[in-house]
């Protein structure tokens, strides 16, 4: 009895060891990316985060096109990617005949599984170019909105936004998948028989599962963050800070990993690892926000009776 | 640590040697450059048919990367397409000497609709293209070069390298000697602040950025243009001639630059002087200690670059890199006996 209570300390230590291995290591990226930046910290400070200029010449260097690249290009990517994200896992888990099921679940884990360099080849010569020919074709009244200005080139923020939805879709649409399933069928039940179509039933089941389909969509908005080849073969790779979406523009990872190797100068070297630092602080608040969120949600969702969230969704209609 | 283990691995070696009475393989690193990378590996690979026990490893890591390794000593010798600059001399523990191996050259590619002809360049004419000030095929300055080539007015969109790069560095380098303009606001690096323009990785990102967008200029390697079969055009030189680029214009550019070649070799060729000089021309360099810590490397690298500056310059057309001209292989010869290797 004693043995295996002692065998159970020392499952627990070395599981727990293993917990705070993840932190330290997460400690560790966060201190070696300030020490490694220390000289464009001190050099540039809080301005860093709000300069516009990058110039590796004159040794001028801010993040803001790049941090501006960056959260625009992720966020049009999942406004693009969510509700079609989710149009597959609902049709997947909720619609679709039994047979189509399993060939479907593969073909987006498999989507899932291309490289991202694919992505970036099939942007260059597939996607690019179709843009373009889009760009072109929209009436000048169009034109003239900020939001499509500039000439019609193809490459730039657009172009980016859909290579990037393409590749979030697969990791949001499966975990989605997963968590409508979680969703108890009393819940599906309950709706049904307070006379509810299919559709204010699969409304209630995605009510239910809220929390789970915010975290599907975070884990894409992370993905999308970070994502690098793909980006940067089609972005534009110009700093500049534009709500345009014709406009070529710049993301974080990719001018790390473009600039990276030829950066001689400590000064631009270490501005290159602040670019670092800052996206490791990004994903890191996007994060704590997307999780604060989901606690928020779920202890609200505890509190209220059970069948709610089923009620709540039904209103409208009813 | 790194040259602590390093030392600790060649002293084991040098015993092993010792105790077995048979030659050691010898293996010596190097890192930098990746514009130079296909004729390096050729040379690694041909000198090791030759001299079986020795093993030269390289890693184009980057011109920059290059250097940094060199200067921390991870790596024996170093290679570089732009000459370190002062700063990078002053942080080496040691004297750094450049030794050109070939040349290279960079040329402007472009892609206008129904204009299949060979285009003229002038280098203020390029320069104000890439400084965003001529906007249109049609320009009266374009126009006035190439007479006879009905050009369109289309608006020129520049496609450069958005990864640092040497390329990049020999294509401004040239572009701030011709134009007081760019020297000012723009300036010379392996990346620069763009003035106007989309960024494509690496010469083939350049490439089909250029070949899919009308009206588009950008730059290549000469190699990548070649193997490529891409058209691209003429530049003007100093005399006034518009020069194609190859592997003969190359090395002239540099014959031209050998007679008044500073001791350290540290000289950018862009834009020199003499006839059937091709302008934006460059040398790649390796990167050696005057005095290494390690002489039987040092004896090594030495034997192979004579080698290398001698027979293995045939190797260089073949892979579309300009052989150096004999008045710069002289010199080169001379300083490889300032190498300590005792």
């Amino acid at each position: 009895m004693a043995q295996a209570w002692r065998k159970d300390i020392g499952f627990r230590a070395g599981t727990g060891v293993f917990a705070l291995l993840l932190i330290g290591i997460v400690g560790a990226i966060g201190v070696e990316l300030t020490l490694q930046s220390m000289k464009s910290i001190n050099q540039f400070g809080l301005d860093f985060w709000r300069t516009e200029i990058w110039d590796p010449v004159a040794g001028e260097f801010g993040a803001l096109p790049f941090i501006w690249g960056t959260l625009y290009s992720s966020i049009l990517a999942l406004l693009l990617a969510t509700p079609i994200a989710l149009g597959i896992a609902v049709f997947i888990s909720e619609l679709c005949p039994a047979a189509l099921r399993q060939p479907l679940v593969f073909l987006t884990e498999l989507l899932a599984a291309i490289p991202s360099i694919v992505y970036g080849l099939w942007g260059i010569f597939v996607l690019v170019p179709a843009v373009r020919t889009l760009e072109a074709s929209l009436p000048g009244a169009v034109r003239s909105l900020p939001m499509f200005s500039g000439p019609p080139l193809g490459l730039g923020m657009l172009s980016a936004a859909l290579v990037l939805a393409i590749m979030v879709i697969p990791f949001s649409s499966s975990v989605a998948r997963e968590v409508l399933k979680s969703v108890p069928s009393a819940q599906r039940e309950a709706a049904y028989a307070l006379g509810a179509t299919r559709f204010e039933a699969i409304r209630a089941a995605l009510f239910y599962a809220r929390t789970g389909i915010i975290g599907a969509v975070m884990l894409g908005f992370g993905r999308a963050l970070g994502e690098t080849m793909a980006v940067t073969m089609v972005i534009g790779n110009n700093p500049q800070v534009s709500v345009s979406l014709f406009a070529p523009q710049y993301t974080m990872a990719a001018v790390i990993a473009n600039e990276f190797t030829e950066a001689a100068d400590e000064l631009y070297l270490a501005a290159l690892v602040e670019i670092g630092l800052v996206l490791f602080i990004i994903t890191l608040v996007v994060n704590t926000m997307s999780r604060l969120l989901i606690w928020s949600m779920a202890r609200s969702g505890a509190k209220a009776p059970a069948a709610e969230p089923a009620a709540a969704a039904v209103p409208g209609t009813a | 640590m790194a040259s602590s283990i390093s030392r600790f691995v060649a002293g084991v070696t040098c015993a092993l040697a010792l105790a077995a009475g048979v030659a050691a393989q010898t293996q010596i690193n190097g890192a930098g450059a990746t514009f130079p990378f296909p004729i390096y590996s050729k040379w690694f690979a041909e000198y090791n048919k030759l001299h079986a026990d020795i093993r030269i490893n390289y890693q184009s890591v980057g011109s920059g990367a290059g250097i940094q390794q060199l200067i921390k000593q991870t790596v024996f010798f170093g290679a570089t397409d732009g000459p370190m600059t002062p700063e990078q001399m002053q942080n080496a523990p040691g004297k750094v000497l450049h030794f050109p191996t070939v040349l290279g050259a960079v040329v402007p590619v472009y892609n206008i609709p129904n204009v299949k002809d060979e285009l003229k360049f002038s280098g203020p004419i390029l320069a104000d293209i890439f400084l965003g000030k001529i906007t249109k095929w049609n320009d009266a300055a374009i126009t006035k070069l190439n007479p006879g080539i009905n050009l369109p007015g289309t608006d020129i969109t520049v496609a450069h390298r958005a990864d640092g790069s040497g390329t990049t560095y020999i294509w401004v380098d040239f572009l701030s000697k011709v134009s007081p303009e760019w020297k000012s606001k723009v300036g010379v690096n392996t990346s620069v602040k763009w003035p106007t323009g989309v960024g494509g990785r690496g010469n083939e990102g350049v490439a089909s950025l250029v070949a899919q967008t009308p009206g588009s200029i950008g730059y290549v390697e000469l190699i990548y243009a070649l193997q490529t079969k891409m058209s691209y055009g003429t530049v003007q030189n100093m005399a006034g001639e518009f020069v194609k680029a190859s592997v003969q214009s190359v090395t002239a550019a540099a014959g031209a630059a050998a007679t008044q070649m500073p001791p350290d070799f540290r000289v950018s060729i862009t834009n020199a002087p003499g006839k059937g000089v091709y302008p934006v021309s460059s040398f790649t360099w390796l990167l050696l200690y005057e005095s290494p810590k390690d002489k039987a490397q040092a004896k090594v690298m030495v034997d192979f670059l004579k080698w290398a500056l001698g027979d293995g310059q045939k190797f260089a057309p073949e892979l579309g890199y300009a052989p150096l001209p004999e008045g710069v292989i002289k010199l080169e010869m001379a300083a490889l006996a300032k190498i300590r290797t005792q």
